[in-house]
C-alpha cells in the first residue's frame, strides 16, 4: 500500500544475542568494564575535587591492603556478608525471595546474647557453646519458618512477608538492648569482665573462627546445591512448580525445608557476630548487610565462590571509598560516587555478556 | 506480474546457527502461498524479518519492488505486512475491539466508534465470525485467531502471514479459516501460510515455496505437484509417510476409569463424569477441541489432579493385570512409590515434564533422582540414560550437558519422550506428543507409541490432527464439554463423525 513510506536506512544500533560466550570472552568483558570504571572514575575525581586520580586509587587500594591488620578487618566484614549470601543462596535458587535476613540474623543474635548473659556464668563452656548454636540456629529457623509455612499453606506474598518479620526483629531486638542496658548510657560489651561465651583468640583475634566458619559452610552449601538431592530438588521447584509436582516432588515440604536452612545460617551469622565480632547486640548488629547479601547472592548466581569474589569486590570498593573520605577529607558521598561508578559499570558488564551491539554499515562483515 | 514481496539473498544468523541462508523468494499479490519445511528450516525465521521482528544479516525485501528495511512490526504495518504468530500477542482482559485498539497510532484522534465500525466492516466483507465486545479470556483458541487476522486486516494489512494456523484447529474450524482466506484472496490479499502439514498445503494454496535447513529448495505450483514431490523436496530424500499399524493382540485391561469428575482452579467442572478403561497392547486415543477436559483427565490419572468424591481410576498392576490398586487420592510420588509403572508426557513439555535449564542429564534425572545412595544425588546412570536417548532417537544436540531449552521443539520432545519409555511404563499417557513438531520427528514418535503397544504397553494419545489419530489409534475416545461423547472404532470412523462428536454431545453415550 504506502509503498512512499519506504524505509532506506538500517537501524544504527541493534542488538544481537551471543550464544556460547566462552570463559575467556566474559573475563574479558569485565576486565574492560572494570577498566572503563576507572576512566570514568579519573574523569569524576578530576573534575569535581581536582585530585591525581592515580593516587587517589591508591589511596583506596590502602583501604584493604595497607597494613595485615587492615587486610583482616576486611575478611572479618567480607565474611559477615558472605555467611548471609551463602543463607540465601538456597532460597534464591528456589525463587523465594528471602528479603528477611536482616531479621533472621538479628534474632539469631538476640538469642545468643541472652543465654550468653543470663546462663553463661552457670554451665560450662563447650555446653554454652553448643547451646548457644543451637538455639541461635532454632531463632533464625523459626523467622524463615513462619513466612515459608504461610506460603505454603495459604500462598501469601513472601517477599512483603519477610520483608515485615526485619522489622518485628528490629523492634525486639530494640526492646531487650533497653531491658539489657537498664540505666547505663551503653549496652557495651556483654560479659565484659568474665569474658564467658566469647570466641577464644585465634591467631590474634576472635573474628578468625567467623572466618574459618564461613569458608566451611561455602564448601557445605556449595556441595548441597549442586550435588544433593535437596539441592535438586530446589532447583526444580525455583524453575516450575509444575515440573516438581510432576516430577513427586512435594512442593511445600521443600519450601519450607529450605527457608528453614536459609533462615538457621542467618540464625548462626548471628551468633557469629556476637561471640566473634562485637561481643555486644544493637539493632545495627546486622548492619544492612542482609540487604547487600542478596545483591552478592544473584550476583554469583547462588555459586558461594563466585559469592567471595563479591563480597570480596563490595568489602573493598567499601574500604576504599572510607578511606578515600578520611585521606582526602572529602565527604562521603564523593567517595560513594566513585564506588557506585564502579558498580554500575560491572552490573552493565553482565548486559555485554549476553548481547553484543551490531553498528549500522558493520553487518556483513559481524557474519562468522 | 509485479511482486508483493521479494526477498534477496536473505541471511540470518543466530550464534553459530545459520537460520537462513542466501534464500530468495518472492510473494505475488492475491496469492496463497504455502511455505513448507520442516521444523527448524527456517521458515518462521524468514517470515519473523518480514514482519519485522527481526533483522536481517544480509540480503535485501523489496515490497511492492522497491527496496526496503523493515526494522520493527510498524514498519511492517506501515508497509501492508502483518503475521499472526503461533502464540497470540492479545491482552486477555481487553475485548476484541479493545485489541484492535491497542497500539494503532494513525495521528488522529482515538475514536472507538470509527474502530468498531471499520472492524466490523472488516467481518462483514470477509465472512468473519467475531463478536467485538467479547473478551479474550472466553475466547476459544479459533476466534482468538479470528481476532488476530482482523486485527491486521484493520491495520490495512496486504500481505497476512500466518504461522501454523490450524495446528490448533478442529476440521470444522479449518475449513471455515479456509474459506475466510480463500475470500481474502478474492480479494487481492496475499496470504503466506507456514505449515508443515501437506494435506493443507494440498487443499488450499495456489504455489509452495520449500525450505529446508534453512535454505531455499524450490517454489513449485501446487497443482503440478503431489505430496510425494513435495516431500522428496522437504527431505531431500524419499520418506515413506505410512504409520504401520498392527492389530491389537493380547488385550489386558490396565486402567479402569469410572465416573471421575476433577474441578479446576476456578471451581468449573472440566472432567464430567467420564468413564473408559484403558488396555494393554492398543493405542486408544482421546480426541476433543482443545481445552475439553483431556489435560486434567490425563494429570488426574497421573496423580497432579484432585478427583471429586465418586471418582474411581483403578490401575491393574502385575504381569497379568491381576493386581488392582487405586489411584485417586494418591499424589505423583505415591503413585511411584506404589510400583506403577505409569509414564506421563505432558502437554507443557518445558513447564511440565522437562526443566529448560536443566541439560538432559539433570532432566533424566528427574523422576529418578530419589533412587541411589542418600544425600548426594546420582549421576551416574542418568548419564547413561541420556547417552542411550541421544543416541537412540538422534537428540541433536551439541552435548547432554547443553540445556534443553536451547535445543529445537523436535528434540526437546524426543528427550521428554525418550526418558518416559526408559522407564518401562505399563501405562503410557501422551498429551499433544507432536504438537510443533516435524513430519520426521512425528513419526519418529509414532513408531515409538507403536513399538510400545506392541510391547503390551498401555499407550493413550490425546491428539489434534484427526488424520494422523485415524492412522494411529485403535479406539478414540472422543471429549466434548468434559464428557466422553462416545468411543469409536478408528479403522471404521470418519473424520467428519468424530468432528461432529467433538462440538456436539451425542445420546448413546459411551458405548464401546
Amino acid at each position: 500500500m504506502s509503498a512512499a513510506n519506504t524505509v532506506v536506512k538500517q537501524p544504527l544500533v541493534r542488538m544481537v544475542k551471543r550464544v556460547g560466550v566462552s570463559g575467556r570472552t566474559k573475563v574479558m568483558v569485565r576486565v574492560i568494564a572494570i577498566l572503563l570504571a576507572l576512566v570514568a572514575d579519573a574523569v569524576f575525581i578530576f573534575g569535581v575535587t581536582g585530585l591525581n586520580p592515580v593516587a587517589v586509587y591508591g589511596v583506596m587500594f590502602q583501604g584493604t591492603f595497607m597494613t595485615p591488620i587492615r587486610f583482616s578487618w576486611a575478611m572479618r566484614d567480607l565474611v559477615t556478608l558472605l555467611a548471609i549470601g551463602i543463607a540465601l543462596a538456597p532460597a534464591f535458587q528456589m525463587r523465594f525471595w528471602n528479603i528477611g535476613a536482616e531479621g533472621q540474623v538479628l534474632v539469631g543474635a538476640l538469642v545468643t546474647a541472652i543465654i550468653m548473659v543470663f546462663v553463661g556464668a552457670s554451665i560450662p563452656t563447650p555446653l554454652l557453646f553448643v547451646l548457644m548454636a543451637v538455639c541461635s540456629i532454632a531463632a533464625g529457623a523459626v523467622w524463615g519458618f513462619i513466612p515459608a509455612f504461610f506460603k505454603a499453606k495459604w500462598g501469601t506474598n513472601e517477599t512483603l512477608f519477610t520483608l515485615m518479620m526485619n522489622y518485628v526483629a528490629i523492634q525486639i531486638m530494640a526492646a531487650v538492648t533497653n531491658i539489657l542496658r537498664g540505666k547505663a548510657s551503653s549496652l557495651g560489651k556483654l560479659n565484659m569482665s568474665s569474658q564467658v561465651g566469647w570466641f577464644p583468640q585465634l591467631f590474634g583475634q576472635r573474628y578468625n573462627w567467623n572466618i574459618i566458619i564461613v569458608f566451611v559452610l561455602m564448601v557445605l552449601m556449595f556441595i548441597y546445591l549442586r550435588y544433593t538431592k535437596h539441592g535438586y530438588e530446589i532447583r526444580v521447584v525455583g524453575e516450575s512448580e509444575n515440573t516438581a509436582r510432576y516430577a513427586g516432588i512435594n512442593v511445600k515440604l521443600v519450601t519450607i525445608r529450605t527457608m528453614v536452612l536459609s533462615g538457621a545460617i542467618c540464625g548462626l551469622t548471628g551468633l557469629l557476630l556476637v561471640c566473634g565480632r562485637d561481643q555486644t547486640i544493637a539493632t545495627t548488629t546486622a548492619g544492612g548487610n542482609g540487604f547487600t547479601a542478596i545483591i552478592v547472592a544473584w550476583l554469583a548466581k547462588f555459586n558461594t565462590f563466585y559469592m567471595f569474589l563479591i563480597s570480596f569486590l563490595l568489602i573493598f570498593l567499601q574500604k576504599g571509598a572510607a578511606e578515600i573520605a578520611s585521606a582526602y577529607n572529602l565527604n562521603d558521598y564523593a567517595s560513594d560516587i566513585i564506588t557506585g561508578i564502579i558498580l554500575f559499570f560491572i552490573l552493565g558488564s553482565e548486559f555485554f555478556i549476553q548481547f553484543r551491539l551490531v553498528f549500522r554499515g558493520a553487518g556483513a562483515k559481524e557474519v562468522k | 506480474m509485479e511482486n508483493a514481496i521479494e526477498c534477496r539473498h536473505i541471511t540470518k544468523v543466530f550464534g553459530k546457527i545459520v537460520a537462513n541462508k542466501d534464500v530468495s523468494m518472492d510473494i505475488r499479490h492475491g496469492e496463497i502461498l504455502s511455505l513448507l519445511g520442516e521444523n527448524g528450516s527456517g521458515k518462521t525465521t524468514l517470515m519473523n524479518m518480514i514482519s519485522g521482528i527481526y533483522f536481517p544479516d544480509s540480503g535485501e525485501i523489496l515490497v511492492n519492488g522497491k527496496p526496503v528495511e523493515i526494522r520493527d512490526p510498524g514498519d511492517a504495518y506501515k508497509l501492508g505486512i502483518a503475521m499472526v504468530h503461533q502464540h497470540f500477542k492479545l491482552i486477555d482482559v481487553f475485548t476484541a475491539l479493545e485489541n484492535i485498539a491497542l497500539g494503532l497510532n494513525d495521528g488522529k484522534k482515538f475514536d472507538l466508534k470509527k474502530i468498531r465500525e471499520g472492524a466490523q466492516k472488516i467481518c462483514d466483507r470477509y465472512d468473519f465470525d467475531l463478536d467485538l465486545n467479547q473478551k479474550v479470556y472466553e475466547m476459544s483458541v479459533s476466534q482468538k485467531q479470528t481476532l488476530e487476522i482482523v486485527k491486521a486486516l484493520y491495520r490495512g494489512a496486504d500481505v497476512l502471514i500466518l504461522d501454523e494456523p490450524t495446528a490448533v484447529l478442529t476440521p470444522q474450524e479449518s475449513d471455515k479459516l479456509f474459506d475466510v482466506i480463500r475470500n481474502m484472496r478474492e480479494d487481492g490479499k496475499s496470504v503466506v501460510i507456514i505449515t508443515h502439514k501437506l494435506s493443507e498445503v494440498m487443499e488450499i494454496s495456489d504455489r509452495v515455496t520449500i525450505l529446508r535447513q534453512g535454505e531455499y529448495v524450490g517454489t513449485v505450483v501446487t497443482k503440478e505437484a503431489s505430496e510425494a514431490i513435495l516431500t522428496e523436496m522437504m527431505f531431500g530424500q524419499k520418506i515413506d509417510l505410512e504409520i504401520d499399524r498392527s492389530e491389537p493382540k493380547d488385550l489386558v485391561r490396565r486402567l479402569e476409569i469410572r465416573h471421575l469428575i476433577v474441578h479446576n482452579k476456578e471451581g468449573r467442572r472440566v472432567v464430567n463424569d467420564v468413564s473408559f478403561d484403558a488396555f494393554g497392547g492398543e493405542i486408544l486415543g482421546i480426541a476433543g477441541i482443545s481445552g475439553n477436559g483431556q489435560k486434567e483427565l490425563l494429570e488426574a490419572v497421573a496423580g497432579l489432579q484432585h478427583c471429586k468424591a465418586g471418582s474411581n481410576i483403578t490401575f491393574y498392576s502385575g504381569e497379568k493385570a491381576d493386581w488392582p490398586i487405586q489411584l485417586v487420592g494418591k499424589s505423583a510420588r505415591e503413585i511411584r512409590q506404589a510400583g506403577i509403572h505409569l509414564a506421563f508426557v505432558p502437554e507443557d513439555r518445558l513447564g511440565m515434564g522437562l526443566v529448560g535449564s536443566m541439560d538432559m542429564v539433570q532432566n533424566m534425572m528427574l523422576k529418578s533422582y530419589t533412587k541411589g545412595a542418600p544425600v548426594i544425588a546420582d549421576r551416574k546412570a542418568p548419564k547413561a540414560l541420556a547417552e542411550v536417548v541421544k543416541d537412540r532417537l538422534h537428540v541433536k544436540t551439541p552435548s547432554i550437558n547443553t540445556p534443553v531449552s536451547q535445543l529445537s521443539g523436535g528434540n526437546v520432545q524426543k528427550v521428554l519422550v525418550g526418558r518416559e519409555i526408559a522407564s518401562s511404563p505399563t501405562v503410557l499417557m501422551t498429551a499433544y506428543a507432536v504438537r510443533g513438531l516435524d513430519v520426521n520427528t512425528s513419526y519418529t514418535i509414532y513408531n515409538l507409541l507403536n513399538e510400545q503397544k506392541e510391547k503390551g504397553v498401555a499407550v493413550i494419545y490425546v491428539g489434534e490432527d484427526l488424520d494422523t489419530m485415524l492412522a494411529l489409534c485403535d479406539r478414540i475416545l472422543v471429549l466434548c464439554g468434559g464428557r466422553v461423547n462416545g468411543i469409536v472404532d478408528a479403522r471404521s470412523v470418519t473424520k467428519e463423525e468424530i468432528g461432529l462428536r467433538m462440538t456436539k454431545m451425542q445420546d448413546e453415550g459411551g458405548n464401546k
